[in-house]
């Protein structure tokens, strides 16, 4: 998962009541000057608004870095005819959807095992948080030795024990899911991380109440944490499926989209365009993966945090 | 605590001053100092290219001692395709660079952002088809570096000596001898492909053009305009597709090709464990490091065509020394000085003595060493008989970016041959609209 910006609601500056008599209206004053803002400003204005805006423009050009030709719609359409294309639009959404549920069952699973009494505690909550801090080029790289068909680690103990000894990343069908699956091992951590903070949150009364009553391990999970803990699962599925359906480095790290289209996702699909030098066509791959992104956030994040808003 | 509004004014236009600063320091600095004048050299950052490179100004500095040459590096296939474009176009590129010559020498768009050295001396030393592949209209842009190469079928003899096997004129019977050594090899893998560098699986079509061009020799410019029949989903170029997917289904491969490198691939061959593997003949120099005792085990043929007497070899042109547009002034000299050494005696020298010589030279100022690998000798006897092409990427300045990847997708049973070679056609309109040609 990325660290992405976000959104955190605001307190909207409450006004008091009605103005006094010809007197300016007072707000809540901040204690500091209001252009304390402007380089946070300049450097947002120059470093996202503007390519953002650019980039709503170039996507409707056929652009090599010598000159700009103006061609409407016609790299969008080429997104969506051309079957590799597709096939990274798909495989986006099963790579983001795989990872973002995969990282929540497991994360709050590893949660409810770390913040019981159990040995070691601290240690295994180093170990589960390690992966994070690595830099995911470094993880791609490394499992892919290690997962290598013929000569890598983990085929080898499966050989050892007459298991099948699967093409990790050499068969087409396994091939994403395999990035996925290093994926979720390296971004659990954080996960991890938000549903211990909202699992430590809850307030014991309710615990020794249940306890008091009788009622079962599976009963408290289920009817006092798992509804108590809402919005850290909110805040995870946001965080993970944002950056699942953003993911590039993983991917391009091992397998490059490969076998053949198998694993591309949007992200490494306009990475590709790019690099070959369409790129009017790669920053309209851009656009799209802003689109779909929000197309799928807004409604999600809106949803989770209206259900949050109830409790 | 209140300022007055004229403070707030000075500190606010302070701060903008401020932040502008770091931007005016981002424009180039360099230069020469102390009469010397320092001129910087890029090539790409695998070992061959680097040792050679540093070879190569070793010898340069040492004749022009008033001269220094900086070495820088950067990584080579597609992904150094898109530094090189970039850096041109915001004339941040090195004053000397090493590239490959053809249709990607045309993709940097050279009349507008290389120098033209259609009036230096060693112009005339070589051959028309490395001109050709240099130039544009309007100039001459490069000299080359290295030898010409073939991309071809590189073969183990001693497996074929051991299989009483001749080598193959035609495509059956490149079938036949891989059946033979598959059913009678002892364990040898018939073909080898090495998917783990995607860029090796495009041999069974780009080295199959020699053997097109001899079925039609307008081929290239057919498909340079758009010609409705020459495309690769027709024959005679489907070929190349229809067999890469045919030895995969024939089971003819490694069983690892998947994940296998280059590298890997060529130690393979080198020490027997396979016996086929259409390659180009410069990776010799990987064997030439790794396992210098086998590197005259290895011969070339060419990729057979159905015909026996369509079947030539297909040569790839070196690379070349270019020098960029915003070079000026004495670094503009120097750098002319340092590609005109290129090609003189000592830069002969230079790579006959750390190059991996792999075909024929093409410039007269440079003679092949005598101790080269046998595969040079059976590349000669190829020209010797005018069987040879060169490569479509010479012919034509069209050359789509996912080739590789859709050959891999075939050559692993993904994708079927037909399905393939039509995606690679609609491939190469995106290149051919971005390259503004006309037709498309």
């Amino acid at each position: 998962m990325t660290t992405a910006v976000a959104p955190t609601g605001a307190a909207p500056p409450a006004t008091t009541g009605p103005s006094k008599t010809g007197a300016k209206r007072k707000g809540i004053r901040s204690p500091y000057p209001s252009w304390f803002y402007i380089p946070a400003a300049v450097l947002f204005i120059v470093f996202f608004a503007v390519p953002t805006f650019a980039s709503f423009y170039f996507s409707l050009t056929r652009w090599t870095l010598f000159d700009v030709q103006f061609i409407g719609f016609d790299n969008f359409v080429q997104f969506f005819q051309e079957p590799q294309l597709v096939q990274g639009f798909i495989n986006t959404f099963i790579y983001g959807f795989t990872t973002s549920a995969a990282k929540v069952i497991l994360g709050l699973a590893l949660a409810l095992l770390l913040t019981g009494p159990i040995l070691g505690r601290g240690y295994l909550r180093a170990v589960v948080f390690f992966p994070v801090l690595v830099s995911t080029v470094g993880i791609g790289l490394t499992f892919k030795a290690l997962l290598d068909p013929f000569h890598g680690m983990v085929n080898g103990v499966l050989g050892f024990f007459h298991l099948p000894e699967p093409g990790w990343y050499t068969d087409p069908n396994l091939a994403l899911l395999t990035v996925a699956g290093v994926d979720v091992w390296k971004g659990v951590g954080i996960a991890t991380l938000i549903f211990m903070a909202g699992i430590v949150a809850i307030p014991h009364e309710y615990f020794e109440a249940a306890r008091m009553d009788g009622a079962g391990a599976w009963s408290v999970f289920r009817n006092i944490t798992l509804p108590l803990v809402r919005p850290a699962t909110a805040t995870v599925i946001i965080l993970s499926l944002i950056g699942g359906l953003r993911e590039f480095a993983m991917i391009w790290a091992m397998t490059k989209g490969g076998p053949g289209f198998t694993s591309d996702v949007i992200a490494s699909v306009i990475y590709k365009q790019y690099q070959a030098g369409f790129f009017g066509l790669s920053t309209a791959g851009n656009v799209i993966l802003f689109l779909v992104v929000t197309a799928v956030m807004v409604p999600v994040s809106w949803f989770l945090n209206r259900r949050e808003a109830e409790l | 605590m209140k300022s007055s509004p004229t403070r707030r004014v000075l500190l606010a236009g302070a701060g903008i001053v401020a932040l502008a600063m770091p931007l005016a320091a981002c424009s180039g600095g360099g230069g020469s100092s102390d009469g010397k004048v320092e001129i910087s050299y890029l090539t790409q950052s695998d070992d061959s290219n680097t040792n050679q490179a540093k070879a190569l100004i070793a010898a340069f500095e040492k004749a022009n001692p008033d001269i220094t040459v900086k070495l820088e590096t950067q990584p080579g296939g597609t992904e150094g395709d898109n530094l090189m474009k970039t850096k041109l176009s915001t004339d941040s590129m090195n004053d000397v660079f090493h590239y490959n010559s053809g249709s990607l020498l045309q993709a940097l768009n050279p009349d507008q952002t290389l120098v033209d050295l259609s009036d230096e001396d060693w112009v005339d030393g070589l051959t028309d088809d490395f001109k050709a592949v240099v130039s544009t209209d309007n100039g001459l842009y490069g000299a080359p570096w290295g030898t010409s190469f073939a991309g071809a079928v590189l073969y183990n003899k001693k497996v074929y000596e051991q299989l009483g096997l001749t080598v193959p004129t035609t495509w059956d019977e490149f079938i036949a001898n891989s059946e033979k050594i598959k059913s009678d090899g002892d364990g040898v893998a018939p073909i080898l492909q090495s998917y783990g560098d995607t860029w090796t699986s495009q041999l069974f079509v780009l080295g199959d053009f020699a053997n097109v061009s001899k079925v039609n020799p307008d081929w290239a410019e057919q498909y340079t305009a758009n010609d409705p029949e020459a495309k690769y989903v027709n024959e005679p170029a489907f070929a190349g597709f229809a067999h890469g997917a045919e030895v995969f289904e024939k089971g003819l491969l490694n069983e690892d090709f998947a994940s296998m490198t280059n590298a890997q691939a060529m130690g393979a061959l080198a020490t027997g464990a396979g016996a086929q593997y259409p390659m180009l003949s410069a990776t010799i120099s990987q064997v030439q490091q790794d396992y210098p005792d086998n590197v005259n085990d290895i011969g070339v043929f060419a990729l057979p065509a159905d015909d026996a007497a369509d079947t030539a070899i297909t040569m790839w042109q070196p690379n070349g020394i270019y020098i960029a547009k915003s070079t000026e002034g004495d670094k503009l000299a120097a750098a002319k000085k340092f590609v005109a050494f290129a090609n003189s005696d000592e830069g002969c020298q230079v790579q006959n003595e750390g190059g991996s010589i792999a075909g024929p030279y093409v410039t007269s100022a440079c003679t092949l060493p005598d101790d080269v690998p046998d595969l040079v000798d059976d590349i000669q006897a190829y020209f010797d008989a005018d069987a040879t092409g060169s490569a479509l990427e010479f012919l034509s300045p069209i050359k789509g970016p996912n080739l590789e990847n859709i050959t891999v997708a075939v050559g692993s049973g993904i994708t079927t041959a037909e399905d393939g070679a039509a995606q690679y056609d609609e491939d190469v309109k995106k290149q051919a609209q971005q390259l503004g040609l006309s037709g498309w």
